[in-house]
């Protein structure tokens, strides 16, 4: 059994040794936020926050989240209590397929818990490791931009 | 409906796909809670069709966007529109539903006016209740829900709205499936979960064609089922880990007989010229011209491109007393219910396949593929669903890629500057290799059962419905004197399907190319040389407009910097699109600013048409300056995201993007106007900043040095 705390809850799941976090939080923890797009830590798809930092679920097993405090995307915010980024998101409509958001979303939530007003440059290396195939960057970077600002506010 | 199959299409006066699925009922339906119930045959993709269909509901009906739901395509009750794809779902599932909508409105409103005896002209809609002049309800589309109503065949005289009283169609709604998406609810069909499901993994051979010669016994984690059918090998598990696990111990004990069948990436372009295949003269035009004094050639490559989906193929299957069952993110579920058919010889309506969503495809990637692969795995598991998920070393080796494409062009000016003569040579596989348009089967799977069947060599849909590989082959630009032609390479050892454009990327490469070098032995501006030899009053202005938007006219030279800039009406008969490109010559080129002028006719949701031309475009950037399909001899060896690179945020160009608004023209399709005229123009900026052509895609510093 692995214990941790998902989203803010204590959770305790059983696990096998070398099981990716990302499956048990897909399987067993029935979440469907982190999504499997290459399993390498090369599209950032399946990004969830590890007592706070952005991590890749697809390549952290689930017995190095033991004690630890996981965030996915859902734990962020919900349509009641949105994020400030969900809403930014929103009213920039920035996403096609949106596969790609709930990484793209925890990694910016990071990023703007440590610096509050990022350029343009600091949200692009912020999210560089995450790949959008759909072309919505432009819109994702103006709801980062966005969120940074009401949150400021 | 496909624009293949749209051709068989008994000729109607009905709109779109309306024509041969006449029946109201089959698209429309209000509940007595205050829904209208949508049920189009076409999918989202993430191009964010439902919202645009919803809007064209709720405008011709006079309702609320919240009250229409929108089903998604399922065999065997959605309207057959054949496949989501060639930018074709506004105009033939869009004005399909304009018009029934219109008609139930019609139908609705005459039943309310004779039981109430209030005159139809009277009676106006407000939110789906019927009011008379004094402002009393004397009914609704809720409480007349009564199926009976819409159970006919759509008149052909219902009366849409007329452009100058829309006030829902026409504007930015909102998309109705991105909440969601931002929440990270389940949505996709990765995200399914059925009580009693399984997981399921591939195990792939490592090389084309390979045949499963031996496999040896041994452990595998405990409830670990083997699918098998001839060299079809896959496991089936309680959890993805242990599906995983068990894929990794079975490809290890796998003894496979493999051969060579990949031509040599190393000359691929010699191969692709000497290679069999069928010649075809597509267009020829042989008017008065003026003696050709200056004449320009050149040719074109393109390598094997993949659509590179985010999300990995997914699907899941359940067989229960003789029928399957199937959840698919493929972008027609009639054609995968046919091929599944054919594959598994069984009969249709044994087959259900219902359509949930996947990430964003841009074209035919493995979507269909993974459905028959779930089958298989299912089929060791009666009764159980099973969800099979492709890897990413799958998606990008095992998916169809798009062909390569070698284009020649041979064109001369005469004495006043004016284009004569205009020869053009086409190379390619065939473009289209969809399910469910061929005697046998285009699913992966076939080609491993037992026994294995040869998938048809892929096909160039006719000109008249947009051409494969010579979709936009033809220039837009007036010539007297032209021939162009087309060979079909009649082997496919990679096999080749639809991604976005299909030919018109490499096609459009090759023209405005071409076109820039014309220009400059005419001594002539580009742009002007362009607006001169085009008669088309909308190309012009769209091409007027991105020279604008982009400051050609007084652009300055600095250097390490370029300006291109390409035009494409897609497919001759869509959309719009001229595209001005800025591009950096670094160690690389980088594309840092993109300027697009689109005119699509009638917009349904602007703000969605300009992210659709933007994702396009940066596709097209993409396209153009990193992406190649790498393989050896056996197979695909590009499988990880290192090895087929995209672009990414640090290297996206900022986009500013215009609308020609036009609601008196008919609407045409977004989704692929962009990429071929950023792929052109971003080639011209790269010739305006370092004065060399590329004629081979990628522009990498290899192929650049070659140039």
């Amino acid at each position: 059994m692995v214990a941790f705390t998902l989203n803010g809850q204590p959770v305790s799941v059983e696990a096998a040794e070398d099981e990716a976090l990302l499956h048990v939080l897909r399987g067993a923890l029935d979440l469907s936020g982190p999504r499997y797009g290459c399993g390498a830590e090369q599209c950032g798809a399946c990004a969830v926050l590890v007592d706070g930092a952005p991590a890749y679920a697809c390549a952290i097993a689930a017995s190095s989240a033991a004690g630890r405090s996981v965030t996915t995307v859902e734990g962020l915010g919900s349509p009641d209590t949105p994020h400030a980024l969900q809403t930014a998101l929103l009213a920039e409509q920035a996403g096609q397929c949106g596969f790609c958001l709930s990484g793209m979303i925890v990694a910016a939530s990071a990023l703007l818990a440590r610096e509050p007003d990022p350029d343009d440059a600091a949200i692009r290396a912020a999210l560089d490791p995450h790949l959008c195939r759909c072309g919505s960057h432009n819109r994702i970077i103006r709801a980062v931009q966005r969120a940074a600002a009401e949150m400021r506010a | 409906m496909s624009d293949l199959d749209r051709r068989a299409a008994p000729p109607g006066k009905l709109p779109g796909n309306l024509a041969t699925n006449p029946r109201l009922d089959r698209w429309l339906a209000f509940d007595a809670a205050g829904h209208v119930v949508v049920t189009p045959g076409k999918v989202e993709l993430g191009q964010g069709i439902l919202t645009a269909l919803a809007q064209i509901v709720a405008e011709e009906l006079d309702v609320a966007m919240a009250r229409v739901r929108l089903q998604a395509a399922a065999t065997p009750d959605s309207p057959n529109e054949g496949v989501t794809s060639g930018s074709l779902s506004v105009q033939d599932s869009g004005m399909a539903l304009r018009h029934v909508a219109a008609a139930a409105r019609a139908i609705h409103l005459q039943v309310a006016a004779q039981r109430s005896g209030v005159p139809v002209e009277a009676l106006r809609v407000e939110d789906g209740a019927f009011l008379a002049p004094d402002g009393r309800a004397i009914g609704s589309y809720w409480a007349q829900a009564d199926a009976a109503l819409l159970a006919c065949e759509a008149p052909v005289d219902a009366r849409p709205k007329p452009p100058g009283e829309r006030r829902i169609a026409g504007t930015s709604a909102a998309r109705i499936d991105l909440p969601d998406k931002v929440f990270g609810a389940p949505r996709f069909v990765h995200d399914l979960r059925l009580p009693g499901m399984l997981h399921a993994r591939v195990v792939r051979p490592p090389a084309r064609q390979a045949r499963l010669v031996g496999l040896r016994e041994g452990a595998l984690p405990e409830g670990v089922v083997i699918a098998r059918d001839g060299s079809f090998l896959a496991v089936v598990a309680g959890s993805e880990h242990d599906a995983e696990r068990a894929a990794e111990r079975l490809a290890a004990r796998a003894t496979w007989q493999a051969t060579d069948t990949l031509p040599d990436p190393g000359a691929l372009a010699d191969w692709l010229r000497a290679a069999p295949g069928d010649h075809a003269v597509i267009a020829e035009r042989d008017e008065a011209a003026g003696a050709a004094t200056r004449t320009i050639r050149a040719t074109f490559f393109r390598p094997y491109v993949t659509h590179a989906s985010v999300g990995t193929s997914c699907a899941v299957a359940r067989w229960q007393d003789g029928t399957l069952e199937v959840w698919s993110h493929t972008q027609g579920v009639y054609n995968l219910r046919a091929d599944l058919a054919k594959a598994l010889r069984m009969k249709e309506e044994a087959i259900l396949v219902r359509h949930m969503e996947g990430a964003g495809c841009y074209g035919h990637n493995g979507a269909d593929d993974v459905a028959l692969d779930a089958a298989l795995a299912a089929h060791a598991v009666p009764g159980r669903p099973v969800r099979l998920l492709w890897s990413r070393a799958e998606e990008l080796g095992w998916g169809p890629v798009s062909s390569a494409m070698v284009v020649e062009i041979e064109a001369g000016l005469d004495a006043a500057g004016n284009i004569a003569t205009w020869r053009e040579e086409v190379v390619s596989h065939g473009h289209s290799s969809r399910p469910g348009r061929d005697p046998n089967p285009t699913l992966l799977a076939v080609e491993y059962m037992d026994p294995p069947r040869r998938i048809p060599n892929a096909i160039n849909p006719p000109l008249a419905s947009g051409g494969g590989a010579q979709r936009n082959a033809i220039p837009a630009y007036r010539i007297p004197r032209m021939t162009i032609g087309l060979k079909r390479i009649a082997e496919m050892p990679l096999r080749c399907s639809a991604l976005r454009g299909l030919g018109a990327p490499v096609n459009v490469l090759a023209i405005e190319s071409v076109m820039e070098d014309l220009a400059a032995a005419a001594g002539e501006d580009p742009l002007d040389f362009r607006l001169r030899h085009l008669d088309d009053p909308r190309g012009r202005d769209v091409l007027a407009l991105a020279a604008e938007m982009c400051g050609w006219r007084g652009r300055a030279k600095r250097e390490g910097f370029g300006l291109g800039l390409a035009y494409a009406r897609y497919k001759h008969t869509g959309a719009y699109c001229a595209v001005a490109a800025e591009i950096e010559a670094l160690d690389r080129v980088v594309c840092r600013r993109l300027w697009i002028a689109a005119d699509v006719g009638e917009v349904i949701n602007p703000d969605g048409v300009m992210n659709q031309y933007e994702g396009g475009a940066i596709h097209g950037v993409s396209m153009a300056l990193k992406e190649q399909v790498a393989f050896d001899r056996r197979t695909v060896t590009g499988t990880r995201w290192e090895d087929y690179p995209i672009l990414r945020f640090s290297e996206v160009p900022t986009v500013e993007t215009r609308l020609i608004p036009r609601p008196e023209e008919k609407p045409l399709g977004a989704g692929e106007a962009s990429l071929a005229p950023a792929v052109a123009a971003i080639a011209n900026a790269i010739h305006d900043a370092l004065g060399i052509r590329p004629r081979a895609m990628p522009f990498t510093p290899d192929t650049l040095a070659t140039a």
